[in-house]
């Protein structure tokens, strides 16, 4: 399924339709959106820089990492950053977010970081101030790609972030305003769910096409949030599912799951794989009982015939109906049970014993009953 | 820093990785996390001391709302570090924050927070730029700061953001100590969260979860997220402990591992 998002974000936008938006979503007990992210956004670059998407270029709107960050990520996967200038552009809305370093530094006139980046960044100081944000993001994209009809990408690395700082109208606006946008092709962002109300997420995944779940294998039984709250399995610390739900534009919803692993390298996706003994064994937790049945159990299982339900297929019924003593009904089935059975099976025969008995009524038969 | 020293935190601190010549924390966030029945603050001892003692020019900005000068410089004397000589080398910078408070509700309260993040920079500016990423931010501790912040946690979370983007800035790093339990009743303790996702380094303090012993007084979680360098992605690791707080020192030991004396 992160083939078919890449697939979507590289396709872009339609004429006439609103441009595909992915959400990507997790909590504390499994929290690699980020890693998630980053894979989507490596992805769609070396797209980008082979001329094989829509987009030809990509705005960052770095709020929770430093450009510095984005860089480097940037450099272990062999992009040659010296020439990135022309297809990715960082906001950052990381370093001083508020402006209060720009108040401290301008008399002293510490050396801003962003001299020292080979990549094209523009810092942004009032992030409170969406509408602005906004119209930023849409000149820096249309500094890369021109004012041609080319497109260009969106990525917003914590839209949480966002959420902090500005209202949940204001942020679902600067969506909606983007997706609406007839130069940009695709958007994404990051959201940490749990820190938010579920009408925030609810909204956002309204907003978007694609919604991506980063889940942890198991959740804590108990509820609690946060890392102790689990009952810690390392196992939740490096693999994890990994659910997306798409919508169609004629309003079909896909839901399929995958399974993430984070490695030395980066984040890898592999389908969910069949549930083989070992791997189930591993993943629940270790407790005293056996939650799961072995292959043996499940097809002795699978024998066992459960009362009533043998009835019908040419053995004799076994059952004492109170009339007659069970040896006679024995004897009686084994001489003709085959005629027997054609005709008493599944009848009843009811004869209502006065008039002002209703059909089916609910009054108690036993209520004359002295107990 | 001498190797024979070194002990179960150090090791889940990662302290040991001391190779590369680097502080070993440097451009990391530790949260430390403790509760009314176990406070952790001898993790931030810990944590001066061997700071301190890593580099001969490392440093550490102590920001304290909860105790003063003296109550440190005791704590430190007894683990073998003298502070009161390492504040006159200009190796550890105490801003104290005790009698701080935001004058005004409302607007204010981000000026209040920039005020001290303007001391913290201030102290940064006299460094030597070498000796910048030896440097560790310390707060003592969250729960206080929102409180100078008039309970406003955004203003804590801005404050916070500002003192990480110093870790990415220089490479210091940034530790500060969180009290848990009070967040137990909120629906969605947001401050406490983000600051978990923030966190390279959550280390939690907790009540031994058996019960009171004589000789074990709690159980440290240390777990490392992990951090992204040159080679990827290193991945998570947990470490469980018991500790003792003995009159000069702490011992920590796996569970059921202690040595009777």
């Amino acid at each position: 399924m992160s083939e078919s998002i890449g697939r979507t974000l590289r396709d872009g936008a339609l004429e006439g339709e609103l441009a595909p938006t992915l959400t990507i979503k997790d909590s504390l007990s499994s929290p690699f959106a980020f890693h998630v992210f980053s894979h989507i956004l490596l992805q769609l670059s070396s797209r980008i820089t082979t001329q094989n998407s829509q987009s030809r270029g990509i705005v960052v709107v770095a709020l929770s990492r430093s450009p510095a960050y984005y860089i480097a990520l940037l450099k272990t996967k062999g992009f040659d950053v010296a020439s990135s200038n022309n297809w990715i552009h960082i906001l950052d809305c990381y370093t001083d977010p508020l402006g209060w370093k720009e108040k401290i530094r301008k008399p002293s006139n510490v050396t801003d970081p962003s001299h020292q980046i080979p990549l094209a960044t523009s810092s942004y100081k009032t992030v409170k101030d969406i509408d602005k944000l906004f119209s930023v993001i849409t000149e820096l994209g249309r500094g890369l790609v021109g004012d041609s009809k080319a497109r260009f990408s969106v990525a917003i690395d914590s839209l949480s972030e966002l959420l902090r700082h500005a209202s949940l109208q204001s942020v679902a606006a600067l969506v909606g305003n983007l997706r609406s946008h007839e130069q940009i092709s695709c958007i994404f962002g990051l959201l940490h769910s749990d820190l938010h109300e579920e009408k925030a997420a609810a909204v956002l995944e309204y907003m978007s096409s694609m919604v991506a779940s980063v889940d942890p294998f198991h959740h804590s039984v108990n509820g609690q949030r946060g890392y102790l709250g689990n009952s810690v399995s390392e196992q939740n610390f490096t693999k994890g599912k990994f659910n997306v739900r798409s919508k169609r534009r004629n309003g079909r919803v896909r839901v399929t799951c995958e399974e993430f692993k984070v490695e030395l390298g980066g984040i890898s996706f592999s389908n969910v794989s069949s549930v083989d003994g070992t791997t189930t064994a591993a993943l629940v937790p270790k407790v005293q009982f056996n939650l799961q049945l072995s292959e043996k159990e499940l097809i002795d299982r699978a024998k066992v015939v459960l009362p009533f339900e043998h009835q019908g297929n040419g053995k004799p019924i076994q059952i004492y109906d109170g009339r007659r003593s069970l040896e006679e009904s024995n004897s009686e089935t084994t001489h003709n049970s085959s005629v027997k059975k054609e005709g008493d099976i599944g009848e009843i025969i009811y004869f209502r014993d006065s008039d002002d008995e209703m059909p089916d009524s609910d009054e108690d038969p036993d209520d004359d009953l002295d107990i | 820093m001498e190797h024979t020293n070194l002990n179960l935190l150090d090791e889940a601190l990662g302290l040991h990785n001391i190779n590369n010549k680097l502080w070993p924390l440097c451009g990391r966030f530790i949260l430390v996390e403790d509760s009314v029945d176990t406070t952790a603050s001898f993790v931030l001892h810990h944590i001066i001391k061997r700071s301190l003692s890593s580099h001969p020019s490392s440093s550490v900005i102590f920001l304290s709302f909860s105790h003063p000068f003296s109550h440190y410089d005791r704590i430190l004397r007894k683990l073998g570090c003298n502070l009161a000589a390492q504040r006159d080398n200009s190796r550890f910078f105490f801003i104290d924050m005790l009698m701080l408070q935001c004058p005004d509700e409302g607007k204010n309260n981000h000026d209040g927070l920039a005020v001290i993040f303007e001391k913290v920079e201030r102290v940064i500016n006299t460094l030597h730029p070498d000796n910048k990423k030896f440097l560790t931010i310390m707060i003592d501790d969250i729960s206080l700061l929102e409180v100078v912040a008039n309970g406003s946690s955004n203003a804590v979370l801005d404050f916070l953001h500002y003192c990480h983007t110093l870790t990415s800035e220089f490479g210091c790093a940034l530790v500060a100590l969180d009290h848990k339990d009070i967040y137990s009743n909120d629906e969605r303790p947001a401050l406490i969260l983000e600051l978990e996702y923030l966190a390279d380094i959550l280390v939690n303090a907790e009540p031994l979860a058996t019960g009171l012993a004589k000789d074990v007084h709690g159980q440290l979680m240390v777990l490392d997220k992990g951090s992204q360098h040159e080679h990827g992605i290193s991945s998570h690791k947990i470490h469980n402990f018991h500790f003792k707080i003995k009159e000069n020192s702490i011992e920590y030991f796996y569970p059921g591992t202690i040595t009777m004396s």
